[in-house]
């Protein structure tokens, strides 16, 4: 459809985000109640780096198989033996061997498939050590959603910081629900692209914000246009902003996917790109339909904003008796949140001046 | 709506002010010759160890005594004769790198718990090392001193009672300790380096003598005096971190290296020690070590010294051997009991509080689990990195691809923008390489990656604003790209403040990987904001002066058909 794309590209569309708020808030909730749902029943397929043991890597001879290398390396005393491919290498991993164990293995598995000691590659890791790295990472989060508060707070305004929050959260909640349902592992890798995550979440919230600010101020005290409309107005104008900007982010994340599970197989690079890349999906959706119509939700409390609505909605329904009888209003589609619609009004309620 | 004033922007100046900043990071990086940086294990090959400690009451343990521990494990690796390895502390963790390969046991020794214990001292000498290899420093242990290298204490040392009937200078010593604190201490000072002990120099004439000639050696078991005379102090590796048990004699070096000594069994142990503590003496103003034992190290102390002081030297002193060193070994001046106990003799300042450190430090049993043992191969490093390089490569190709397509003409100066932003992030990377040591590590690489994104956001907010202008339709573009700097300048930073915050609290607060790859995306958002402000805006102004982009040409990206807008007459919906 070039039409719609002609009209992306300029800029000249109208879709209601706001508006349809209801839709998006029933949409997030069932979203988080799957995903909460998917982390009590599966939980979170936790990496070797949180539950604690050993990984091998080695390259993959071409006459190996998986169940050979399984073998040689149950035949060292380990039991719970994992052989994955993992591009030119395989990657194995067992629980969690002590300092004895691991060069036993090291020098099997050299001996069997010719390759020198020192190239395997080896990891041990204590089964505490993952809920450190986990506790670390909560404290970072809650620090970071409070420094991102305060300031947000400073540059805009509690609501926005809270609004922008909020769709952290639902980010956050929904990704580890992908996780949960597809069994995708999470090691600190993936916690990296969480975290990552959050900061283009709120980037891209950031970005909408100011232009809602921008947009709101100009209202003042005139009728033309509810906080709502204005909001959906300015998430209009930097729709194709988002659009572009999610799209670039997720372009060389992409590449990291696309060359981490070709070339390198499980690893930093996959698990990362992976978490980046559902993360950012996300969030492009949150940005657009969560973030600002909660920030909306928030402002039409406000008296200065209802009074508004309460006043737009007067002339509203004045300007739709005049339109009424000029058979030409029916050809506007949604109405005065456009800017076409708002002039339009505007010259209306001169008329009747 | 102010109306524009370009006349105030030189952005021609501003270009050259970049290019001066450019070309200063680009000499340096000639000058030192740090076109490649340093990478980091995982990329180049070798083994890490992350070491965490492990408190009885699950608190975090006390900073000192974890710096402490990272002084003792430096101390352990560079006597293992490894060069290049590093110790660092990682929040309350340990890590220690080590590049290369087969370094198990160097990896086994280094992460072994430090413990103390008090020894009587039952012969010493010299550090004399067999004469064949190093003839001129044998010394026979009459000498009347081994001869203190730089900075060593001039007397010897004694422990007495404290606060009892001040004793002035030890007199019951007779032997001078060389106990160099200094020389250790800037041994840990040189991590990462060689750090060889200072080159002990015995005044004593070179001599074939048994080094143990004229000693009592009753008691002494016949296979600790034969390692007594083949053991070398002189070298690196002196027995740093060897466990010795308690149980029986050992044989053991002086911290410095300069002397060697038999000890007996240990009788009592560090744990029993409550404080150590570095002061003044009231009466004569020199430094001392106060210290004081829990009971049943009180009374095994009381008799250690009184044993010790009826003994004839060398077997008057009692070592305190610690992760298989003497670190000192006061003479006594007589039964102390009770346990306050005082040890003096050429203490500095310094001295003392390194002593006193240790004794209580040492004796902490800070104990430390191997939390991660991760060893990458250098084929398996080379991987990752050609993998982190390619799909960065890959993905600012597409990015600039997409630009283009999009943007055309003003693509063109995201790309360059995006050219430029590469050049300036390469720079910092070599140049931060060079000279603060920074190695790169595959989270890093990620972090720049994935920060290609957020640089290129910037280009495309700028040029939204430029369109958004454009399509209203009331001003030349000269005057848009400066109406819409304005305000596209502080989206940005607004946006890159809120990555910046996220990469500061990333890069504090978390582990390992996760604070080098915060590291990088907080360097991008910096880079992004000097190529921007520096680059793109004055590219931009200069552009604009340009008919291919002021007219609007097809391929601009701000053309009258793209913009939605097919004629100025059609202009007439203005803003109230």
């Amino acid at each position: 459809m070039p039409g719609i794309i002609s009209r992306l590209y300029r800029g000249d569309i109208d879709i209601d985000f706001v508006g349809k708020r209801k839709l998006w808030y029933g949409l997030s909730a069932l979203l988080m109640a799957v995903s909460i749902l998917g982390m009590v029943i599966h939980g979170l397929n936790l990496g070797v780096e949180f539950r604690g043991g050993s990984v091998f890597e080695f390259p993959r001879a071409a006459s190996s198989s998986v169940e050979e290398v399984r073998e040689t390396i149950h035949e060292e005393g380990v039991h719970q033996v994992i052989v994955q491919q993992a591009g030119p290498n395989w990657r194995v991993t067992t629980e969690s061997l002590d300092t004895n164990e691991v060069p036993k293995v090291q020098q099997a598995v050299a001996k069997k498939y010719h390759v020198d000691v020192d190239e395997v590659s080896t990891q041990v890791i204590g089964a505490t050590w993952g809920g450190e790295v986990a506790k670390k990472a909560w404290i970072g989060l809650a620090v970071f959603m409070l420094a991102i508060m305060l300031y947000l707070s400073l540059a805009f305004e509690w609501r926005m910081a809270l609004a922008a929050i909020v769709a952290l959260v639902h980010d956050l909640v929904i990704t580890a629900g992908i996780y949960a349902w597809s069994g995708f592992e999470v090691t600190p890798a993936t916690m990296l692209g969480f975290l990552t995550i959050l900061g283009y979440s709120l980037y891209d919230a950031v970005v909408v914000f100011d232009m809602i600010k921008e947009v709101t101020g100009k209202l003042g005290t005139s009728a033309k246009m509810t906080y709502t409309q204005a909001a959906n107005n300015a998430l209009s104008h930097t729709l194709i902003r988002s659009l572009n900007t999610s799209l670039v982010a997720i372009l060389p994340v992409a590449a990291i996917l696309f060359i981490g599970t070709t070339l390198l197989g499980a690893g930093t690079l996959k698990d990362l790109s992976l978490a980046l890349f559902v993360g950012m999906v996300v969030g492009t959706y949150s940005s657009l339909c969560v973030a600002t119509p909660i920030l909306v939700t928030l402002k039409e409390r406000e008296p200065q904003w209802q009074a508004l609505a309460k006043r737009v909605a007067q002339r509203e329904a004045s300007a739709a008796k005049a339109a009424a009888a000029d058979a030409r209003g029916s050809k506007q589609t949604v109405g005065a949140s456009s800017q076409n619609g708002a002039a339009a009004s505007e010259d209306d309620k001169r008329k009747k001046r | 709506m102010a109306p524009p004033t370009s006349s105030q922007i030189k952005p021609g100046r501003t270009l050259l002010a970049l290019l001066v900043i450019i070309l200063a990071m680009g000499a340096t990086v000639v000058f030192q010759k740090a076109f490649v940086p340093k990478f980091g294990l995982d990329l180049a090959g070798g083994t890490t160890v992350t070491l965490s400690p492990v408190t009885s009451d699950g608190k975090a343990p006390p900073q000192e005594s974890l710096d402490r521990a990272v002084s003792i494990i430096r101390d352990r690796v560079n006597g293992t004769g490894i060069s290049d390895a590093e110790v660092a502390r990682s929040g309350d963790n340990i890590v220690i790198s080590v590049p290369g390969a087969g370094r198990d046991e160097a990896i086994k020794l280094v992460a072994t718990t430090a413990e103390m214990r008090f020894r009587q001292v039952l012969a010493v000498a010299a550090a004399s090392t067999p004469p064949a290899t190093l003839p001129t420093t044998a010394a026979t242990p009459n000498s009347p001193a081994v001869t203190p290298s730089a900075g060593a204490s001039p007397a010897g040392r004694a422990v007495s009672k404290a606060l009892a009937e001040p004793t002035p200078t030890p007199t019951v010593t007779r032997r001078a300790r060389s106990h160099t604190a200094t020389g250790e201490k800037s041994e840990a000072g040189t991590r990462g380096k060689a750090a060889p002990s200072p080159t002990p120099t015995p005044s004593a004439p070179a001599g074939e003598e048994d080094p143990l000639a004229g000693q009592d050696l009753t008691g002494i078991d016949p296979a600790t005096l034969q390692r007594f005379r083949t053991i070398d102090c002189s070298a690196k590796n002196r027995g740093q971190g060897a466990q010795d048990d308690p149980n029986k004699q050992i044989v053991a070096c002086s911290q410095d290296g300069t002397a060697r000594y038999i000890l007996d069994k240990a009788a009592v142990q560090g744990s029993q020690i409550t404080t150590a503590s570095a002061g003044v003496r009231q009466d004569t103003g020199e430094w001392v070590v106060n210290l004081d034992f829990k009971s049943q190290g009180a009374s095994q102390w009381s008799d250690l010294t009184a044993k010790a002081f009826g003994a004839q030297p060398p077997r008057n002193q009692i070592g305190v051997v610690l992760d298989g060193l003497v670190i000192t070994a006061p003479a006594s001046n007589g039964r102390i009991p009770g346990g306050k106990t005082e040890i003096s003799g050429g203490f500095t300042q310094q001295t003392a509080t390194e002593l006193a450190d240790q004794l209580k430090y040492g004796a902490l049993p800070l104990k430390f689990v191997q939390s991660s043992v991760v060893s990458v191969s250098s084929t398996l490093g080379q991987d990752q990195l050609r993998g982190g390089l390619i799909s960065g490569a890959i993905g600012l190709l597409i990015v600039m691809v997409y630009l283009l397509l999009y943007y055309r003409g003003l693509g063109a100066i995201g790309i360059a923008s995006l050219g430029v932003a590469t050049i300036v992030t390469y720079l910092s990377v070599a140049v931060l390489s060079a000279n603060v040591g920074f190695r790169w590590s595959l989270p890093h690489i990620i972090g720049l990656v994935v920060s290609i994104g957020i640089t290129a956001d910037s280009f495309i907010v700028y040029f939204e604003r430029i369109r958004d202008e454009i399509k209203e339709g009331r001003r030349t573009l000269r005057a848009a790209v400066e109406v819409a700097w304005r305000r596209a300048k502080r989206t940005i930073l607004v946006a890159d403040a809120v990555m910046f915050i996220a990469a500061v609290v990333l890069y504090f607060l978390a582990v390992g990987g996760v604070a080098g790859f915060a590291f990088a995306m907080g360097l991008t958002t910096l880079i992004d904001i000097v190529v921007v402000f520096l680059f793109t805006k004055p590219l931009m102004s200069l552009a604009a002066r340009l008919r291919f982009f002021s007219k609007g040409h097809k391929l601009s990206g701000l053309d009258a058909e793209r913009m939605g807008r097919t004629s100025g007459t059609e202009q007439t919906l203005q803003e109230a």
